[in-house]
C-alpha cells in the first residue's frame, strides 16, 4: 500500500476508497506484485545510455557513493553496497524497478535510499522537498541500463 | 571491516538481557573509538602533526592575539580575567558543551567565548564561522591539545545529550539517512572518495583541505546534514549543541588535537 505522509493522515476509509492504484501525491501511480513492479513508470521506455550517464553520476544517481559496478573509467567506487556487476542476471527489470522506485518496502532497515517515493521521509532540506530523486524517466533509462549488466565482474 | 566482532561474547549478552533493551548501549566501545586522524594518508597527518606547516596555526596564532587585546578600547581583554591561556585555559576545551547557568541551557564552546564577550566585555558576540571567533575557539581548544575528551557529569545536560543522539539515531532528508547509518554501523568503509570516519569531534575548529580554511564543528554537521539532502539546522542552534553533547559523550576518551587538519 502506497502512502503519501498527507494521506496517511486521511481517515482509512478515505484512502481504502481512492483504490489499489493510488499513488502518492504527484507521483505516476504504480502495482507491485510480489517483489516486482511488473509495469514501467507512466508507460515510460528507458534508454539504457542515459541510465549509466544517472547511475555514474555522483549527484543525480549517487550510485557509485555505495556501490561498485563495472565503470573502469570511474575511480573511487563505493563498498557499502552489493556489485551491481551482474545485477541484470540476477534480477528482472519488474525486480530492479521496485528496488530502485522503494527498496524500503522489501528491506526497511536497507539503507539504499528509495528513489521514486517521498514517504516516511524527515527534514528533507528546502531544495530536495516535495520531489522524488529520481524522476519516473530516469528510473526507467536506470532499470533499462541496470537490465543490461549481465556480467559478473572478472569473467572472461 | 574493522567493526563489529561477530557476536559478543555470552557476558555481555547476558548483561544485555539483564538490564533489558540495548538501547543505552554505547554503538562504539570506548576501546574502540578512533580519531579520523588515523584514517589520513601520511602526508595530511605529517601536516597537522608539524606546527610550521598545520594552517590552523595560523588561526591560534591569531587566537592568541586577540586574548591579549581588548574588544573595544577600555574594555578588558580575555586576558585581562584569565591571565596565562596555558594555564587557565588547560582542560577547558575537553569538558565542552557544558550547562550554563546564566541562560540555563547547554553551550558550546565558541558560545562560551560569545557569552564572554557579552557579559564580561560588553562587546557585541563574534558571527559564526568568523575568522574571530574561530581563532579564538582554536586558540583556547589548542590549550587542551592532547587532552583526553571528558564529558561532565552534569545531570542537567541529559536531556539535551539524549535529544543529540536521537537526532543522530533519526534518519533524515530525502536520502533518509541517518548520521548513525555511516559512523556507526560503515565507518572505514568507502562513500565515493571518502573513507567513512567514525565522525569524532576532536579536531575543531579544524583547517580542511576541501574548504581551504577553518571551519567549526557545526560547519562540518552542517556539510553532513546537506549531504544526506536534509535541512541544516541554523548557526548556533540549540540541535547543533545537542549533536555535539552528543558526539563528545560518544568520542570520550580520546584525545583533543586542536587545530587539526582534515582533508
Ligand atoms: C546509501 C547507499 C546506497 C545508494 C546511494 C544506492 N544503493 Fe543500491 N543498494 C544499497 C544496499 C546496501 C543494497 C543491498 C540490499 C539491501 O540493503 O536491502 C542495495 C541494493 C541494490 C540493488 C539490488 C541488488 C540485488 O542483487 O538485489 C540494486 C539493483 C541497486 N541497489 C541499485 C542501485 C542504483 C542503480 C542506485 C543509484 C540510482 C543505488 N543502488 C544507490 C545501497 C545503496
Ligand atoms: C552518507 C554518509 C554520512 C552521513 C549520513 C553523515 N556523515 Fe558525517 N561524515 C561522512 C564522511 C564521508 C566524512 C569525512 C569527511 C568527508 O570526506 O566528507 C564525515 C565527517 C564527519 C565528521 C568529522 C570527523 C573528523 O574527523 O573531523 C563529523 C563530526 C561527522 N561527520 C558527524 C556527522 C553527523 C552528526 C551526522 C548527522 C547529522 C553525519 N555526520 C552524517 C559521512 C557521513
Amino acid at each position: 500500500m502506497r502512502r503519501g505522509r498527507r494521506a496517511a493522515l486521511l481517515p482509512a476509509v478515505l484512502a481504502f476508497a481512492l483504490g489499489p492504484a493510488r499513488a502518492e501525491e504527484g507521483l505516476v501511480p504504480y502495482a507491485v506484485v510480489g517483489d516486482a513492479i511488473p509495469e514501467p513508470l507512466a508507460g515510460l521506455a528507458g534508454d539504457p545510455a542515459r541510465g549509466r550517464a544517472i547511475v555514474a553520476d555522483r549527484t543525480r544517481g549517487l550510485c557509485l557513493l555505495c556501490h561498485a559496478g563495472p565503470f573502469p573509467e570511474e575511480r573511487f567506487q563505493g563498498n557499502l553496497a552489493p556489485d551491481l556487476a551482474g545485477v541484470g542476471a540476477r534480477r528482472s527489470p519488474a525486480q530492479l524497478r521496485l528496488r530502485l522506485v522503494d527498496g524500503r518496502a522489501l528491506n526497511p532497515d536497507t539503507i539504499m535510499p528509495s528513489y521514486y517515493s517521498l514517504s516516511g521521509l524527515a527534514r528533507v532540506g528546502r531544495a530536495w522537498r516535495g520531489r522524488p530523486i529520481l524522476s519516473a524517466g530516469e528510473i526507467e533509462d536506470v532499470v533499462a541500463f541496470l537490465a543490461t549488466l549481465r556480467e559478473p565482474e572478472g569473467r572472461p | 571491516m574493522p567493526r563489529r566482532p561477530g557476536l559478543p561474547p555470552p557476558a555481555a549478552v547476558l548483561a544485555l538481557l539483564l538490564v533489558g533493551a540495548p538501547a543505552g548501549a554505547e554503538p562504539i566501545a570506548p576501546a574502540d573509538r578512533r580519531s579520523g586522524f588515523d584514517q589520513m594518508g601520511p602526508e595530511i597527518q605529517a601536516m597537522q602533526r608539524d606546527e610550521t606547516a598545520n594552517p590552523g596555526m595560523l588561526a591560534v596564532a591569531d587566537g592568541a592575539e586577540l586574548w591579549a587585546t581588548p574588544p573595544a578600547p577600555g574594555r578588558q581583554p580575555c586576558a585581562g580575567c584569565h591571565g596565562e591561556a596555558a594555564v587557565g585555559m588547560r582542560g577547558v576545551a575537553a569538558r565542552y558543551p557544558a550547562w550554563d547557568a546564566r541562560t540555563g541551557r547547554p553551550i558550546d564552546l565558541q558560545d562560551r567565548v560569545n557569552a564572554c564577550r557579552r557579559t564580561h566585555q560588553g562587546a557585541d558576540p563574534l558571527a559564526y564561522e568568523s575568522p574571530d571567533l574561530l581563532a579564538l575557539t582554536a586558540f583556547v581548544a589548542a590549550q587542551s591539545r592532547g587532552m583526553p575528551i571528558a564529558p561532565p557529569d552534569d545531570p542537567r545536560l541529559g536531556a539535551a545529550r539524549a535529544e543529540g543522539r536521537a537526532l543522530f539515531e533519526a534518519r533524515q532528508g530525502q536520502l533518509g539517512l541517518s548520521c548513525a547509518i555511516c559512523h556507526d554501523d560503515h565507518w572505514g568503509r568507502r562513500l565515493g572518495a571518502a573513507v567513512i570516519p567514525q565522525g569524532q569531534p576532536t579536531g575543531y575548529p579544524l583547517y580542511r583541505l576541501e574548504w581551504q580554511g577553518m571551519g567549526s564543528l557545526q560547519r562540518r554537521l552542517r556539510n553532513c546534514l546537506t549531504g544526506m539532502r536534509a535541512e541544516p539546522f541554523a548557526y548556533g542552534a540549540p540541535d547543533y549543541v545537542a549533536l555535539e553533547l552528543y558526539l563528545a559523550t560518544r568520542a570520550a576518551p580520546l584525545p583533543l588535537e586542536t587545530p587539526a587538519v582534515r582533508p
